[in-house]
């Protein structure tokens, strides 16, 4: 028996055109991501990787090619075909947050587990467990506004979770933390892909892309390569300093 | 290892092993710790150089442990080293030279190897988070080792990313 891929892809192409020359962001990518798998992208600034991620989403509409989602056909859903699709499967998480400003951190948090069918006392503890997971027990009453870069950031990625999505996607969700803020995000990311959460995730740090099971890499819009992360031998406990010595 | 024991030993005369045991205290397990033997090899060097010097201390039913404690020529050695300033890291990159020439060779594809190398470093990096696990969170010395070497790789995986952009 063979398992639906959360994820395929196949030949995906985004030209952007807007007024002056088509600029070809994404030029033929193919990706599948089976359940369970945490895939992290990486590439130069500019080499596609928040083109390519929104398009999984539904956040950007795909020149030509084809997206399916959990074994459903994605790319030629309409704008409210998508909005339904990601309020049931996806959580991502922006560079730039984009939390619901008039509204309390609790709020921007629950809101996708209300929307997705949860019951409010559901919702409210999901909440609290995530908020509470990322050091942001305080900040629930907060409105976004008041909150850092590194706040709003860790924020977004709560709510992301906040309704189990089937597939989590996340375009640089650490790009505005300091080491010790970078630290919850791990261990909460590690958390929940050990209880088999699916995750795609755009980053440039190492720590972040060393979680992941498979690391794909893009350069001018095509991925250049796409292959798991191999375990070092492991050493015997103790000794393990020498990688310090190497390269320190 | 000549400074850190000539350190060690300004703080007050030990034997060989009491200096292996202060340097896997100070440093945990960040560091690799030295055998005894380097221990007393750098030990005859500095004796040899004057300085340090050992005194036979005597031990009822074993034999004499050797105490070694620091001459006024070695605090000097120690001060000088102290003053001076350190140099920083230079690129030495091997693996840059491989990148560089290999292909001229015709043996290896730079994209090739730039590929395999990210996902090197990348092994590297779980490596290290999993001894930063594994490090008492009370060591801080030791918890920064890992933590400049994790800076370190992330800098080596930046420049990789630069060498794919331009090389390739
Ligand atoms: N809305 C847009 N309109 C036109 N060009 C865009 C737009 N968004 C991105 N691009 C261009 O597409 C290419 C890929 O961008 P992007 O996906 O943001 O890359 P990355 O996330 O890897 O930095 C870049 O050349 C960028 O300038
Ligand atoms: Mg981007």
């Amino acid at each position: 028996m063979t398992v639906t891929p959360v994820i395929r892809a196949v030949g995906l192409v985004k030209i952007y055109q807007t007024g002056g020359l088509p600029v070809p962001a994404v030029r033929g990518v193919d990706l599948v991501v089976e359940p369970g798998e945490f895939v992290a992208i990486m590439g130069p600034s500019g080499s596609g990787k928040s083109t390519f991620v929104h398009m999984l989403g539904g956040l950007e509409t795909r020149t030509s090619g084809e997206i399916w989602l959990d074994g459903k056909r994605a790319d030629t859903l309409s704008e409210s075909g998508w909005a339904v699709l990601r309020r049931q499967k996806v959580g991502f998480v922006f560079q730039f947050f984009n939390l619901v400003a008039n509204m309390t951190v609790a709020d921007n948090v629950e809101l996708p587990a209300l929307l997705g069918g949860a019951t409010p006392r559901h919702a409210r503890e999901r909440r609290e467990y995530l908020l509470a997971e990322l050091g942001l027990e305080e900040r629930a009453g907060a409105a976004p506004g008041q909150l850092s870069g590194g706040e709003q950031q860790r924020v977004a990625l709560a709510r992301a979770l906040a309704n189990h999505p089937r597939l989590l996607l996340a375009d640089e969700p650490t790009g505005n933390l300091d080491s010790r803020n970078t630290r919850d995000v791990l261990k909460l990311l590690g958390k929940v892909h050990r209880q088999g959460q699916t995750i795609v995730l755009v980053t440039h740090d190492a720590r972040v892309a060393s979680m992941a099971d498979r690391v794909v890499s893009l350069l001018d819009g095509q991925i250049v390569d796409d292959a798991p992360i191999a375990r070092l031998q492991r050493r015997p406990a103790g000794t393990a300093g020498d990688i310090v010595e190497l390269h320190g | 290892m000549r400074l850190p024991l000539l350190a060690l030993l300004a703080k007050e005369p030990a034997h060989g092993y009491e200096l292996k045991q202060a340097l896997e205290v100070t440093f945990g397990s960040a560091y690799p710790s030295p055998n005894i033997g380097q221990i007393y090899v750098t030990l005859g060097r500095l004796e040899k150089d004057g300085f340090v010097r050992a005194v036979d201390v005597e031990q009822s039913n074993r034999p004499n442990k050797k105490v070694y404690y620091l001459t006024a020529a070695g605090r000097e050695a120690l001060e000088a080293w102290v003053d001076e300033p350190t140099e920083g890291p230079r690129v030495r990159d091997e693996f840059f030279m491989k990148l560089v020439l290999a292909p001229l060779t015709g043996i290896a594809d730079r994209m090739a190897l730039v590929n395999r190398q990210r996902r090197h470093y990348l092994s590297l990096m779980r490596d290290l988070d999993e001894l930063a696990e594994r490090t008492d969170p009370g060591n801080r010395v030791a918890r920064l080792l890992i933590e400049g070497a994790m800076l370190h790789l992330q800098a080596d995986l930046d420049w990789l990313e630069r060498c794919q952009e331009d090389l390739t």
